[in-house]
């Protein structure tokens, strides 16, 4: 790794080989009265690439964070290169080499990406930060490692896959030797993920050791060597990569068999028309750039409508035209046959509209509120008596869903920012789908949530096409797609460049759309 | 009147405010509301006043208002950020403490519920003498502190880690910047450089007098929400500020315009600028959270 960085980090001590590049035994981490480590033990040889899977709320991130001097452990050690670091702090962990990528972006997004790299760790001209230096040394960085950003600009202006690629910059501009990336594909497109792959498997020939957290059992057989499980806090199991397959780690994480993602056709062939009608809709952006271009659908009750499409092609603007949260400059939107064009978010969901939107933190949560508010999001009216919440309605509506949802920790008076990604996520399933509804906008709706909720999630939405509900599903994930959809769209520049029946949508044909291949209608 | 008296009333107008805004920005760019400019100063006034007495000396006067302003500024510091009170009501409670103790003070050390006996000030006023006299060093030291504050800001690893703090901490965190030091040193800044405006109006006046501030603080927060929290611009709507100030003075006569409507422009510029008149305010993202 020294090679592709220009920091000196401090000596670890004898790094004799075969010692482990990390060693964490019996580590245990409460928050209040939630165990989130409870004895986990993780070993990872140098040089290799290590997958840390389990389920949301295994306690994957806690141990990286301890690992990475953000949390002391209550109990347990730590050893990096044979060094006890246990409490270490996170300057510490930085100066031996230790980087991580967090699961949530950790950038500024006011300044530019030099900055944001070289924060806490500047090039200085006298009393004077070096911005030039900076600038030099990022473009350097980013040159020899394969990592493409721009490095003047402001973070604001990246997307999500440069973002990513700001973040691994950071931690090689410290000298990272070893490199945690806690579930840096959530966000990225295949071609993406690939070119992440590429600069992994260089980092690892460079000496580098790398811990991967992913919920996405493909990239764990593609990329890893070992894998270690986690489950409830605990490691439950250690597996040679090239020994294991998907269906067995599934089972490890989630201590029972997991049917993977795979396509069954139970569509209530609909008819008639579609509960969700969409004509000509065209939606510009703050800049008056056109985003989506004059879009025409149907969703039919009993169907699940895919799209499919690399992030950015206004997918995103398309949804939140369809919900109400951002208006359009032209078309038709009918639910129901009814044009709910122009009317509230609040109008829509009366008519029958249910949204899972693709940002839960942004859109689906307000994470300072308790899970029993957030169960109610929106439909706060419909648990009032003049005016005045009714707390018991709240409440019961609460004990329901967290059941019938299994939200974890089953405590409803939780705020939501305690619990881990996918089960907050869960809350904006049980919340939007947990209602009567006709017609379904899901975003997104497994993004980094782990493979027994996935198979929850797509069992909710199975039945909601077997209840006849129209579903409007976006995903980035091709396979999410194939295994839900009747019939694939895919967006290309704001565009549907391509709509397809499942039979005849595949990776490949799909990929070729998605990278703007001519345009065609089977459907 | 001419033109380079006018402009010296401006400049001495506008001295409190830019060492205030100055300090407020930093404060601010650091996460940290900055009600307590007010108290700062007021502050800085007496402690310059008590120094100054006692001494018989401006500069003593200068360093004692410094320490002042620095004291209360660690007191803010300290209930914001290790204790995480309330950001607002710390800052106001800061404002009306100060009011209190400098009365109290007042009565004790010289015996008067309304002003200080005469204190020394500043000799000469170089150049412009004529129209500076008495403010010594202060004014170009006001004159300073913008560009100061600008350079520290933008140009140093310490105003990198000050806007990434006052941006997103967590992030900042993650690298290791220790954020609770960096808004230490911000918000202690900030009181030792807003209580330079009061040092300069208790030196002006030769005196201290009961809440001699009379809102300079919050103007100088009006400025630097103007300015959206760029050094720069804060000043210059310091200048702005003193400006039509300096216009309310000079029309006292004239019954032209009444003088309250003048004295609302700060506030209803800001206002405006709140607005997104003039171009986004966007404040520091994480500005007033306790994390
Ligand atoms: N700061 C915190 N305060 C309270 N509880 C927390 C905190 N951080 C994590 N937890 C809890 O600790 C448990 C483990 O969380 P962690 O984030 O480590 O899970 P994870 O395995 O990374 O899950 P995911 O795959 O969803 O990211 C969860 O139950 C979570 O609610
Ligand atoms: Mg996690």
């Amino acid at each position: 790794m020294s090679d592709l960085s220009n920091a000196t980090p401090a000596p670890l001590g004898g790094a004799a080989s075969g010692t482990p590049a990390v060693e964490m035994d019996g580590i245990v981490k409460t928050f209040g009265p939630v165990t989130a480590n409870a004895g986990a033990t993780l070993s990872v040889g140098a040089g290799e690439i290590h997958a840390l899977v389990g389920e949301n709320g295994a306690g994957k991130s806690t141990l990286m964070r301890v690992l990475g001097g953000g949390f002391a452990p209550d109990a347990g050690t730590v050893r990096v290169l044979g060094r006890d670091v246990t409490g270490w702090s996170t300057q510490d962990a930085i100066r031996a080499g230790v980087g991580i990528v967090h699961q949530h972006f950790m950038l500024v997004p006011t300044l530019t990406v030099a900055e944001n790299v070289v924060l806490g760790s500047e090039p200085r001209r006298g009393l004077q930060l070096d911005g030039r230096r900076a600038l030099d040394e990022v473009r350097a960085l980013s040159e020899r490692s394969g990592l493409r950003v721009p490095a003047d600009r402001t973070v604001a202006e990246l997307s999500v896959g440069e973002a990513q690629r700001v973040e691994i910059l950071k931690t090689l501009y410290r000298g990272a030797r070893i490199l945690v990336l806690d579930e840096p594909t959530a966000v990225l497109s295949p071609p993406e993920v690939e070119e992440l792959w590429t600069v992994l498997r260089r980092m690892r020939g460079e000496g580098a050791t790398i811990v991967i957290i992913t919920h996405k059992l493909d990239e764990v057989m593609a990329i890893s060597d070992r894998i270690t499980v986690m489950r409830h806090g605990r490691t439950v199991e250690r597996l040679a990569t090239a020994d294991t397959t998907p269906t067995e780690i599934a089972r490890a994480m989630v201590g029972r068999d997991v049917v993977l993602p795979s396509f069954t056709s139970d569509a209530v062939k609909a008819a008639g028309e579609g509960a969700l009608q969409v004509r000509d809709l065209t939606v510009r952006d703050a800049r008056g750039v056109t985003v989506v271009d004059s879009v025409s659908f149907d969703v039919a009750p009993g169907e699940i409508l895919g799209i499919a499409g690399v992030e950015g092609n206004g997918q995103t603007e398309l949804l939140e035209a369809l919900a109400g949260l951002r208006a359009a400059v032209g078309g038709v939107v009918r639910i129901d046959g009814r044009d709910v064009g122009g009317t509230s978010v609040r109008r829509r969901a009366d008519a029958g509209l249910s949204h899972i939107p693709e940002d839960r933190h942004r859109r689906g949560l307000i994470l300072d509120y308790s899970v029993a508010d957030n169960l109610v999001l929106g439909q706060q009216h419909h648990f009032a008596r003049r005016g005045v919440m009714d707390r018991a309605a709240v409440a019961r509506n609460a004990a329901e869903k967290v059941a019938a949802f299994d939200i974890r920790p089953p405590s409803a008076a939780l705020p939501a920012r305690a619990l881990s990604g996918g089960n907050q996520q869960k809350i904006v399933i049980a919340r939007e789908m947990g209602r009567d509804f006709r017609v379904l906008l899901a975003a997104q709706p497994t993004r980094g949530v782990d493979v027994g909720a996935i198979e929850f999630i797509h069992g909710q939405l199975r039945e909601a096409r077997a209840a006849g509900k129209a579903v409007l599903l976006v995903s980035a994930d091709l396979q999410e797609v194939l295994a839900l959809a009747d019939r694939v769209a895919v967006m290309y520049g704001g565009r549907f460049v391509a709509v397809l029946p499942r039979a005849a949508a595949s990776e490949e044909v799909l990929g070729r759309y998605m990278t703007g291949a001519q345009p065609r209608n089977d459907a | 009147m001419s033109v380079i008296a006018l402009l010296a009333q401006v400049l001495r107008i506008a001295v409190p405010y830019l060492f205030a805004a100055g300090g407020g920005v930093l404060a601010e760019r650091s996460g940290i509301v900055s009600l307590g400019l007010e108290g700062f100063m007021l502050s800085g006034a007496f402690c310059a006043a008590v120094g100054d007495y006692y001494s018989g000396s401006a500069w003593v006067g200068l360093l004692c208002g410094i320490l002042g302003g620095l004291l209360f500024g660690l007191l803010h510091a300290v209930a914001t950020i290790r204790y995480r009170a309330d950001q607002v009501v710390v800052g106001i409670a800061i404002n009306l403490l100060v009011i209190g103790l400098t009365r109290f003070f007042l009565r004790l050390a010289f015996d008067s519920s309304s002003n200080s006996p005469r204190i020394a000030g500043f000799e000469g006023g170089g150049p412009l003498s004529g129209w500076l006299a008495g403010a010594g060093p202060m004014i170009p030291l006001g004159l300073l502190v913008i560009p100061a504050v600008a350079w520290l800001v933008y140009r140093t690893p310490f105003g990198l880690r000050l806007r990434a703090v006052g941006e997103h901490p967590a992030a900042a965190d993650s690298l290791g910047v220790p954020v609770a030091r960096v808004r230490y040193v911000a918000v202690a800044l900030s009181g030792a450089l807003a209580a330079m405006g009061g040092v300069y109006l208790a030196l002006d006046q030769h005196q201290f007098t009961d809440q001699m501030t009379a809102g300079r603080g919050y103007i100088a927060l009006a400025a630097i929400i103007f300015g959206r929290w760029n050094p720069l611009r804060a000043g210059v709507a310091c200048l702005l500020f003193a400006g039509a100030e300096t216009l309310q003075i000079q029309m006292q006569g004239t019954q032209a315009i009444p003088s309250q409507f003048v004295s609302m422009i700060p506030y209803l510029l800001t206002i405006v600028a709140l607005a997104g008149v003039v171009g986004r305010a966007n404040p520091p993202a994480a500005l007033g959270k306790a994390e």
